[in-house]
């Protein structure tokens, strides 16, 4: 994850109440969704940025995935997703996804 | 489930972009307090 982003990211978490926040990604391979999605929670694996080392476990989703998809307005993500969606791998995403958040988890 | 809840958007230049993200995160009842796209590669 780009350096800035993570830096923003990281004075979200110690502003906000990191309860009430969420983070969405949108990357279009499963494994840099993947790297994102560990980034914000158990830290940058990289050790590279500011969040190397920083265990954020913000709650992260990709937009495809079915938690995102059947709770936002179905046509505003018709208009705004559904043509990115045709063209990504939206199990690979998911699977990833779920495997990251688990071994998080763990 | 995202109602009330503090969006961070980190959307991809080649797969979906910060904006259209947010269009949809704000349907969801949530607030977008940030939202980029990066290149993920």
């Amino acid at each position: 994850m780009d350096l800035e982003i993570q830096k923003r990211v990281k004075e979200f978490a110690e502003s906000e109440d990191k309860d009430n926040l969420i983070v969405i990604l949108g990357g279009a391979e499963a494994e840099a969704a993947g790297l994102a999605a560990e980034t914000v929670l158990s830290g940058d694996p990289t050790f590279a940025g500011p969040l190397a080392g920083v265990a954020l476990n913000l709650p992260v989703y990709h937009v495809v995935e079915p938690i995102i998809k059947d709770n936002c307005d179905a046509q505003v993500y018709d208009d705004q997703i559904g043509m990115m969606e045709m063209v990504l791998d939206v199990e690979a995403i998911c699977n990833e996804m779920d495997e990251i958040r688990s071994s998080c988890a763990a | 489930m995202f109602t009330g809840k503090k969006a961070i958007i980190i959307g991809d230049r080649d797969g979906i972009p910060g904006p259209a993200i947010a269009e949809v995160i704000k349907t969801m009842g949530a607030e977008v307090i940030f939202a980029s796209t990066e290149c993920f590669v």
